[in-house]
């Protein structure tokens, strides 16, 4: 017999208390918890998000459409980076105004060589106040996994208020799982040495925001 | 269960041991005294608590009450997004499933995200024998291992140890597992987690096959979801070609929908935290980003005879936030060594025995490692009555009876006479004769304080029918230490206790 057999034949046997017509699962889970708390006009959603990411030290810098190149030409700057990733899908005006090499996102690339990028732009797919939370899901403008993860700096754009929601159950209504999903709260930290935490331990130490409103 | 500590002495023993070290009990008090009211604060912004706590419980008491059907769910999913399913049936046959196909891929080392499952099965050890180097890249799982140490908690593994330890075990043991700690390495945590992240570095950069476990398997998706804070989980999970995911079958929820409740209940009840700053969630293999192989093992290795267990099955709705150890006065005090088993603290209690059966005498006490005093109940995010599984083990252990074990039924023994009396009662007493322990530990609710034992349950009823349970101790703690130890010195080991196939 198979493992397999021997696991589920197990498993059925240890169940034997529980009746065939068991309420479905449908019924058997109340989902009385709210779907989103608290009652906030757009903008103060908006406002709720920049503070949470603040919370979480991701640094936060609003703009809108037309001053966007400007800025992330500025952030990189600061920065001092000489080379940037790039997502296939990122619009192409928003690094026009920026120096740095561009290094697009490219499948072939080994982890060697995206170590040696200093930075990284993408978009979102979703950001949720109430947590402070970016979820990047591998569309055109996010890119692959990996690029958000070994560079040091990452810069993300999100659209307010298309992209923001509230609340983590607003946020996976969004979200398709058979996208892989990298869910962002504030740069890589651990708090494992007596609890102090420390931001930088493998991934981004540094992750900037840009809140960008459309028009 | 190959998790048994060689040669790890009972409970009561064990922690006598752990109170004696100043040190530990330092670091311990003050870990958990601040992660226990950080996340007071976190879980108090939710004035929904109560019923995503009840959510939580329900969902998982579904994917538990209909296992065998979310389980080939699980697999099915899996495998039409491009994954491969394996099945095992306890720790030796896992760890021969992943040594297997580590060896296909022909690399040597594997970087590893931390996960208890691999723990509990040993294959680290089991890698190790067949000449494969297993790098933990966990800050606090990377000290353990540097240390030649355990983990004593489930969150924070290297609790017990403060900057100046985790200092002199960089600078010494670094160098023997790759690039060296820094000259002059000083021991703030900044300093010291930059060591680790140069060190890890080029082994995340260059490594083939990564290991993880997973927090939860969405059956419904196939998709499997790992929490974590410092990117070390990120990069075993996406840069290797091969990817092996080590998951007890408990882990499963049914839908999408229910990791709504867990992505909210699991950052707060573990780190305190609104959200932890990474989650990765991926389903079966995708081109072109992360692995190209992904292989899922599904593993029992005593789940299904805990899930035979009609009280001791709450068990499994376990998510691993640690918010019980924290609360937990035992724990506190004996760390989490002394529990014998990678889960330590209540739940390590009510896991580890059910899992592993209590033919030790390590396993046989572990029931009687708490004071009844409920707080664990209290903040379990998925509200396992680790008090009611507690006294029903308590039982178990002394009354015998029959329970399942590697799907058969036995009828466990009771522990016999005085044998039966002195574990019990070494173990109670243990609990009992400290009064920070007693007194921290009161049960707060009213309604729960009628498990609070005026009596021991089963044969150490006798015991106590004549007799209250020592009140709180007159003398100092040392001189009771010095005391029982005395009369302790001369007397046998209890006797075994075993198991009869039926
Ligand atoms: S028993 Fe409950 S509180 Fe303890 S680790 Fe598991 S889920 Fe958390």
């Amino acid at each position: 017999m198979s493992s397999r057999d021997v696991i589920l034949g197990r498993v059925r046997r240890a169940l034997a208390d529980v009746p065939e017509d068991e309420a479905p699962y449908e019924a058997a889970v109340r989902r009385g918890y709210h779907r989103r708390h608290g009652r906030r006009t757009t903008a103060e959603t908006v406002d709720l998000l920049a503070e949470n990411l603040a919370d979480y030290r991701a640094l936060v810098h609003r703009t809108d459409t037309a001053g966007l190149p400007g800025l992330l030409a500025r952030l990189l700057a600061e920065r001092g980076s000489t080379s940037v990733l790039v997502p296939s899908g990122l619009p192409s005006g928003w690094l026009a105004d920026q120096p740095a090499e561009q290094v697009p996102d490219a499948a072939g690339d080994t982890p060697h060589r995206l170590d040696r990028v200093d930075s990284v732009v993408t978009g979102c797919a979703v950001a949720i106040a109430e947590t402070g939370t970016l979820v990047l899901d591998g569309a055109p403008d996010q890119g692959r996994r990996r690029i958000t993860l070994v560079p040091d700096h990452h810069i993300c754009v999100v659209r307010v208020p298309d992209q923001v929601v509230s609340s983590v159950p607003e946020a996976l209504d969004r979200l398709d799982p058979s996208r892989p999903l990298t869910w962002i709260s504030g740069p890589s930290a651990t708090s494992d040495i007596e609890l102090d935490r420390v931001e930088g331990v493998h991934g981004p130490r540094t992750l900037e925001v840009v809140l960008t409103r459309e028009g | 269960m190959t998790g048994t500590f060689v040669g790890m002495p009972a409970f009561p023993s064990a922690a006598r041991k752990a109170l004696s070290n100043e040190t530990l009990r330092g670091n311990l008090r003050y870990a958990t005294h601040t992660i226990r009211a950080k996340r007071a604060g976190a879980v108090s912004e939710l004035d929904d608590w109560a019923a995503l706590r009840e959510a939580g419980r329900e969902i998982k008491d579904q994917a538990l009450r209909h296992l065998d059907r979310y389980l080939l769910q699980m697999e099915e999913a899996v495998t039409a997004a491009g994954g491969v399913v394996h099945w095992a049936a306890d720790a030796d046959e896992a760890n021969r499933i992943v040594t297997g196909l580590v060896k296909a891929t022909g690399e040597s080392d594997v970087v590893k995200v931390k996960s208890m499952a691999t723990q509990e099965i040993g294959l680290n050890e089991a890698l190790e024998a067949e000449g494969i180097h297993a790098y933990e890249t966990d800050l606090a799982e990377l000290i353990v291992q540097l240390g030649k140490d355990r983990p004593s908690h489930i969150l924070v593994p290297a609790i017990h140890r403060n900057r100046g330890e985790i200092r002199d075990i960089f600078t010494r043991e670094m160098s023997e597992w790759g690039r060296p700690a820094p000259e002059g390495l000083s021991d703030t945590p900044a300093q010291l987690a930059e060591a680790a992240r140069l060190h890890l570095r080029e082994k995340f950069l260059r490594a083939k096959v990564g290991i993880s476990g997973a927090n939860f398997m969405v059956a419904e998706t196939g998709t499997l979801v790992v929490f974590e804070s410092e990117g070390n989980g990120r990069m075993c999970l996406t840069l290797p070609e091969t990817l092996i995911s080590v998951v007890g079958i408990e882990k499963l929820v049914p839908t999408w929908r229910d990791m709504e409740v867990f992505l909210q209940t699991l950052p707060r009840s573990s780190t305190a935290e609104r959200m932890n700053p990474y989650t990765s969630m991926w389903t079966g293999t995708r081109d072109d980003d992360g692995p190209r192989t992904f292989h899922l093992v599904l593993l029992d290795n005593g789940r299904t005879d805990t899930l035979a267990d009609r009280v001791g099955r709450q068990a499994l709705r376990c998510i691993r936030c640690s918010a019980c150890l924290n609360v937990c006065p035992v724990y506190e005090r004996a760390g989490g060594h002394a529990y014998g088993s990678v889960y330590p603290g209540p739940i390590g209690a009510i896991l580890s025995p059910q899992l592993r059966g209590t033919a030790s005498e390590i396993d046989a006490s572990l029931p009687y490692a708490s004071s009844l005093c409920g707080a664990c109940y209290e903040v379990c995010p998925v509200a396992i009555d680790i008090p009611e599984v507690l006294v029903h083990l308590r039982e178990r252990v002394v009354e015998g009876g029959p329970v399942v074990r590697q799907g058969a039924k036995v009828t466990l023994r009771p522990a016999r006479g005085h044998a039966a009396e002195r574990a019990a009662m070494r173990a109670a007493r243990w609990a009992f004769s400290h009064p920070g322990a007693l007194r921290a530990g009161q049960r707060l609710a009213s309604g729960a304080r009628r498990l609070t034992p005026r009596t021991l349950p089963g044969p150490g009823r006798a015991w106590t029918a004549t007799r209250d349970l020592p009140a709180l101790p007159p003398e100092p703690f040392r001189e009771w230490w010095r005391r029982t130890r005395q009369q302790e010195a001369g007397r046998p080991a209890p006797a075994d206790r075993g198991e009869d196939q039926q």
